[in-house]
């Protein structure tokens, strides 16, 4: 554990860069449940299809109305990269980490992926399809940031 | 209709590729010019000729331009969006203003001079501005209007460099396909061979096997030599109406089809979202580029005699050999592996001038100066007989492009 610029930065976990949601009336719900630990999604109710991150029109049916749905917040390793060469020095600390793309169970997959940090995890072993489930952190201006770590799953 | 074979490249101009920052300290508009001008001489034409700027990636003002080089009227002053992907698109761009009578005398031009900025660097730069500015609830980028609200969505996960985007990609074509490290390593490998046989290329030393599987992980799969180098320098061509091209100094390069673009999912998902349909994920995202040049030329894979093929990353060339049909789609890698982008013996030679990986990264450009001296009959490592070039850009987001050349 350093601390720097970063705050406390720690081997494998990306320290959160962002700390606001800069959320409009499409994002607003999502932060909301986050704040509870939950995952939600906005789902098209004229087609069915997830779109995460949220966004204003439905790339099927080009409808704007959703109802948003919670997510059980597991999910599946789409394609990862283990970062080893940090982009700034004060990153260091962090690598090597791992992040790439999961795949959202109770959703379509494409559309609705989301790109986050795996953590509690091993860069040799973690492979693609590996089950995740999504962690959270929080912060006091309604952020939080959602990362995935590997289920056990007594293989 | 298409502009199938209305214009050709008729002059070419550069100059030296440095390493980043050592053109300093040369600016990116001195260094603009001097590619223009000596594009123009090349042609047998002046700054009074040129009537049109076809650019890509914003890569120079052509007010400024124009203004410091007494060019008489600007008729046409067009960019295609995004980056690096438009590089090949741009001479289409150039092709449709003459063949629509919008413009006469057309330049395609990249400058770039990286003393005080890194392209690619504008997430890296970002990361201590998100963390700084963050905490205040102002904006980095200033106006009041703060971050968009899909930022939230991206800046934590952690992938922030175009190096981390593609490794992902790499990452996917390798669980699909059965894609190796070996694979990579033999597109480095060829390209640093074609690199070491020219006087402009920046990487000459020879590249073994052993020292690319000891070379610093960067983003794991992709390590330091699967990455582009980092470079300044500047390229211009200048396209005219192939009726006008009989007349001129050179023998022309015709434009025989071009395309920009790509699939509307693809959208800006490769830095960002990363939401492209599963089948077209771990792939260059060129296929329906393919399709359209190969369509306007009525030719086929099998009539393109050299490719040089955008390679800021080094498994971005093996998903490309797919994606124009050189190879089945997942083959790319036993394609390489077997010698066929070697030159001069391999059934199609690949980025012969060295490429961005060995010769210099100008964004794309070096790509078409090579595709043009492949077609004049003077590169260096010549194609005996080449007719037909293939000359892209991209992966990136949209638009990536394409452009087939024809001596």
């Amino acid at each position: 554990m350093t601390e720097n610029a970063f705050g406390k930065v720690e081997v494998g976990v990306f320290p959160s860069i962002l700390t606001e949601t800069y959320a409009d009336e499409t994002t607003q719900p999502f932060w909301d449940a986050a704040a509870e630990d939950r995952l939600v999604a906005p789902r098209c109710t004229t087609c069915g299809t997830f779109r995460v991150p949220p966004s204003p029109f439905c790339f099927e049916c080009q409808q704007q109305a959703v109802e948003w749905v919670e997510l059980p917040g597991t999910g599946t390793v789409f394609t990862f990269t283990v970062v080893r060469h940090p982009l700034h020095p004060d990153l260091g600390p962090a690598c090597p980490y791992v992040s790439g793309v999961v795949e959202l169970d109770g959703t379509q997959g494409a559309g609705a992926r989301m790109i986050v940090n795996f953590v509690d995890c091993d860069p040799a072993t973690l492979a693609i399809g590996d089950p995740v489930e999504i962690v959270w952190e929080h912060f006091e201006s309604g952020m939080s940031t959602p990362r995935f770590r590997p289920i056990n799953t007594g293989r | 209709m298409s502009l199938r074979e209305s214009a050709a490249i008729v002059g070419l101009g550069a100059t030296p590729y440095y390493r980043r920052g050592e053109s300093y300290p040369q600016t990116e508009l001195e260094m603009a010019g001097k590619a223009i001008l000596s594009a123009l001489d090349d042609a047998g034409l002046g700054a009074s000729d040129l009537d049109g700027f076809a650019i890509y990636s914003s890569s120079c003002d052509p007010a400024e331009v124009a203004s410091v080089l007494g060019v008489p009227e600007v008729r046409f002053a067009a960019g295609l969006t995004s980056g690096g992907g438009g590089c090949a698109g741009a001479l289409g761009l150039a092709a449709a203003a003459i063949d629509a009578g919008m413009a006469t005398c057309v330049v395609t031009l990249m400058t770039l001079q990286q003393r005080s900025r890194r392209l690619g660097g504008s997430a890296v730069d970002g990361v201590l501005t998100y963390a700084m500015m963050s905490d205040s609830g102002s904006s980095p980028y200033g106006g009041g209007g703060g971050l968009p609200p899909s930022a939230a969505f991206t800046a934590n996960s952690g992938l922030l460099s175009p190096g981390h985007s593609f490794s992902l990609l790499a990452k996917r074509h390798m669980h699909l396909y059965g894609t190796r490290r070996e694979h990579f390593a033999e597109v480095c490998i060829s390209t640093r061979e074609n690199a070491i046989r020219r006087p402009t290329a920046l990487r000459k030393q020879p590249l073994t096997l052993d020292e690319y599987f000891d070379a610093r992980m960067i983003s794991d799969p992709l390590c330091l030599f699967d990455y582009t180098m980092e470079s300044d320098g500047a390229i211009a061509v200048i396209t005219v109406a192939a009726e006008r091209a009989k007349d001129l100094r050179q023998p022309p390069v015709h434009i025989l089809s071009s395309a920009h673009g790509g699939t509307g999912k693809w959208g800006p998902a490769i830095f960002r979202y990363f939401q492209a349909p599963a089948d077209e994920f771990a792939s260059s995202g060129h296929r329906p580029i393919a399709k359209r040049i190969y369509d306007m030329a009525g030719v086929g894979p099998g009539d393109v005699d050299v490719a040089l093929l955008y390679d800021h990353f080094s498994p971005m060339v093996i998903m490309q050999l797919e994606d124009y049909g050189f190879a089945p789609i997942g083959e790319g890698g036993p394609f390489v592996a077997e010698g066929n982008i070697r030159w001069p013996h391999g059934s199609l030679p690949v980025n012969t001038h060295g490429g961005n990986l060995s010769e210099a990264y100008i964004i794309g450009m070096t790509h078409v100066r090579e595709a043009v001296e492949q077609l004049r009959g003077v590169a260096v490592n010549q194609v005996e007989g080449a007719e037909i070039a293939l000359v892209t850009g991209g992966p990136a987001g949209l638009p990536v492009s394409g452009t087939l050349l024809r001596r």
